[in-house]
């Protein structure tokens, strides 16, 4: 997953039609991808969790395979379920230390459910007794 | 009981882990108050009114005696509140006449968690890593997320189940455990499941209520309920489906979750609530649940479809367990036996009535010990008494323990040919007031002694009741009856669903209490799930045990022979209980002054 600091992050430019942004009660379903490199999915605050099922429509149902990019109140506590969710990059909130990110990820090595990023739950990848 | 593999012990190691991290964090500055919050919330960790509280996951109440010893060591060491801080929450409360603040124990809760209240935060990664080496944690016990998912404590043992719901709550809990979708929900998501004809787990009362059930065919589902919840606007969960295959339990709730998560408002937290979507856009919602289920299934390939070895996995685990002294004994054998000692030792009589079920079994009984007695709030267990409960677990129970809906422990594997000894055991504990079902086992919050969100005290009042019915021919003369207190609207006493319900309410920066009848957790005992009706303006604290008492002198003299205080009050509707509670108000001027 690529995290990004603000500065580095472009909001989709009018009239370009390869990034755009999805507003949170949009449906997911009915965006139009074709040509689209990048869909935005905007986090109003970290506790409105709206996004990430919008992104896990996008990758999952809809096999998108451009960027889907987490706007607005990122924190870095919730950078592991937007990758799961199916979220390819991040720009992190003004003042959020990115050096804290990393360990994040690679704090579980497996988790119960399947997810956008790996579909089957650990029942079936590991046949879960172990 | 489910036995935890390298991987889900390892999970919760993690878990632990991450939290320390978080906390960490917040300490140095790194993570403000705001952020650290949710994250703390969904570890079990609430700041109340003078002290953080921890809610620990009892997963469907199923506890083993080791864990008994961590929250019993837990309670000694931690739950110990510094002097400053003790000193102002005492003095607070004693403002308003509260002179005892039970500290150094455990809180078993209506949800079938654990709670503690005076566990400073900055120990509380350690208090995480000590649960952990037991399997313990708080994960998801509050937060805007999927909550324990709660049963009826009789699951596996009782003799009215048509199928055990332990296995299908053990893959439930896995599948919410850290769902990557669901965490930042509008409000928190309550599950209950029940397998047998009575439902003793309020499912109705669920955000998802299911009932697991045969077709005609012979195969296991589920009857799927939504909507249900309590607070300020109680509604009673809708059957969204009559029958839904087993195998596709996940997969229908993770619809439900989705379409809750994509639509439920968050303009207003309570309007926030699930049953709020359900009730507003009702067949709406029901087929947009059902088109998001046909894509989980027909697109998605229905991944958490659960496969037939992963459920005999899990229900492996759910098996009657080795008694090491279980003795084969006839069972007309064992029944004169419990005849003869009942009737040479009357209390025992009385306790194997009220607080010993029968059991699939035949051998076997399922005992609950009562928390309910005066001097200690209902659900209360100091870290002695856990201990002593971890040694009756191991002894009597196979080393399994249940904590109840009704603030109870209960031990589903007890060899009846034992219950005597248990008798006597629970007695010099404590433990063994044959209460259960009767007035004097009620459920209770914290309330305001605690609770920052309370609008008046809990424990006072069940105090007072208690206080006035220790006599059990009394209270067996009342009969079976829910008394349920909740301190605020929130309802976490469930007075919505008492047939007695005590609500605490404020007015004018005072505690006042409205009363009412009638409401039902769905229970056979109860009838059909529906809130309590008010029966007047709110009485002062001083006022209620003598409301109650009338409530009860009333039903006594109108009820037909056997008939419960649920029935007649439900044959005669409110106003004979409402002029009774009128009466029984003090004069007006020592009201407020004790109010």
């Amino acid at each position: 997953m690529k995290i990004l600091a603000s500065q580095d992050h472009q909001p989709p430019a009018e009239g370009d039609n390869r990034a755009v942004a999805l507003a949170n009660d949009a449906d997911a379903l009915a965006l139009p991808l074709d040509g689209v490199e990048r869909v935005d999915l905007h986090f109003p605050n970290f506790t409105d969790g709206r996004a990430f099922s919008q992104a896990f429509l996008l990758r999952r149902r809809r096999g998108y395979q451009g960027d889907i990019r987490a706007t607005g109140d990122v924190l870095i506590d919730q950078l592991v379920q937007m990758q799961r969710t199916g979220f390819s990059s991040a720009v992190l909130r003004e003042g959020v230390d990115a050096a804290d990110a990393q360990r994040q990820f690679d704090r579980f090595p497996a988790f119960y459910q399947g997810d956008a990023v790996n579909p089957q739950p650990h029942f079936v990848n590991d046949k879960a007794a172990v | 009981m489910y036995q935890y593999t390298a991987f889900d012990r390892q999970f919760v190691h993690q878990r632990a882990a991450q939290f320390r991290d978080q906390l960490t964090r917040w300490q140095t500055g790194k993570l403000s108050e705001d952020d650290f919050r949710p994250l703390r919330l969904q570890n079990g960790w609430y700041v109340q009114r003078y002290a953080p509280m921890l809610r620990v996951a009892v997963p469907y109440g199923e506890i083993a005696s080791r864990q008994l010893r961590v929250l019993a060591q837990i309670a000694r060491e931690y739950d110990e509140p510094e002097a400053a801080v003790f000193k102002t929450a005492m003095e607070g409360q004693g403002l308003l006449g509260t002179t005892f603040l039970p500290k150094n124990c455990a809180h078993f809760t209506t949800r079938t968690n654990v709670q503690f209240n005076w566990i400073p935060l900055s120990k509380s990664a350690d208090v995480m890593d000590l649960l952990a080496s037991v399997d313990l944690h708080g994960i998801q016990t509050s937060g805007n997320c999927i909550r324990n998912t709660t049963t009826d404590a009789l699951a596996g043992v009782a003799v009215d189940e048509i199928v055990d719901p332990r296995p299908y709550a053990e893959i439930i809990r896995q599948w919410t455990t850290l769902h990557p979708e669901f965490a930042f929900l509008p409000r928190k998501f309550k599950i209950a499941i029940s397998g047998a004809q009575d439902d003793r787990a309020a499912t109705g009362w669920h955000d998802v209520g299911l009932h697991l059930l045969k077709n005609e065919a012979g195969e296991v589902g589920f009857k799927v309920f939504v909507g249900g919840g309590m607070g300020r606007t109680p509604v009673v969960g809708t059957v969204i489906r009559e029958f839904l295959p087993w195998m596709q339990i996940m997969n229908y709730i993770e619809a439900i979750v989705r379409v809750y998560n994509e639509h439920g408002r968050r303009d207003n937290k309570y309007k926030a609530r699930f049953k709020i979507l359900v009730k507003s856009e009702g067949q709406q919602y029901i087929d947009d649940v059902e088109e998001e289920y046909r894509q989980i299934v027909e697109i998605d390939g229905g991944p958490h479809t659960v496969p037939q070895a992963e459920f005999d996995r899990v229900a492996a685990c759910f098996v009657t367990p080795q008694l090491a002294d279980m003795a084969d004994v006839a069972p007309a054998a064992l029944d004169a036996s419990l005849k003869a000692q009942a009737a040479e030792h009357v209390g025992f009589g009385r306790w194997l009535q009220r607080n010993v079920h029968a059991h699939q079994n035949a051998q076997l009984r399922a005992v609950t010990l009562s928390f309910k007695r005066p001097g200690q709030s209902p659900g209360d267990a100091t870290s002695e008494q856990l201990i002593a409960l971890a040694d009756l677990v191991d002894k009597y129970s196979a080393g399994e323990a249940r904590v109840t809906h009704d603030q109870n422990v209960l031990l589903p594997w007890v060899h009846a040919s034992r219950l005597f000894a248990l008798w006597e055991e629970a007695k010099a504990l404590g433990l063994a007031s044959a209460n259960v079902q009767l007035l004097t086992d009620m459920i209770a919050c914290p309330g305001g002694d605690f609770c920052a969100l309370a609008n008046a005290r809990s424990l006072p009042i069940a105090e007072a009741i208690t206080q006035r019915y220790q006599d059990l021919d009394e209270l067996d003369d009342i009969g079976e009856i829910d008394l349920h207190i909740s301190g605020c609207i929130n309802s976490c006493g469930h007075h919505h669903s008492g047939h007695i319900g005590i609500l605490g309410v404020d007015k004018d920066g005072k505690e006042w209490y409205q009363v009412t009848l009638g409401g039902s957790d769905g229970s056979d005992l109860s009838g059909t799930a529906v809130a309590g009706k008010v029966i007047g303006p709110s009485f002062s604290a001083s006022e209620v045990p003598d409301v109650i008492e009338a409530v009860l002198t009333t039903y006594r003299s109108l009820r037909d022979s056997g008939e419960t205080f649920q029935a007649t009050v439900r044959r005669t509707g409110l106003d004979p209980f409402k002029e009774a509670a009128k009466l029984a108000r003090h004069p007006a001027k020592e009201a407020l002054a004790t109010a």
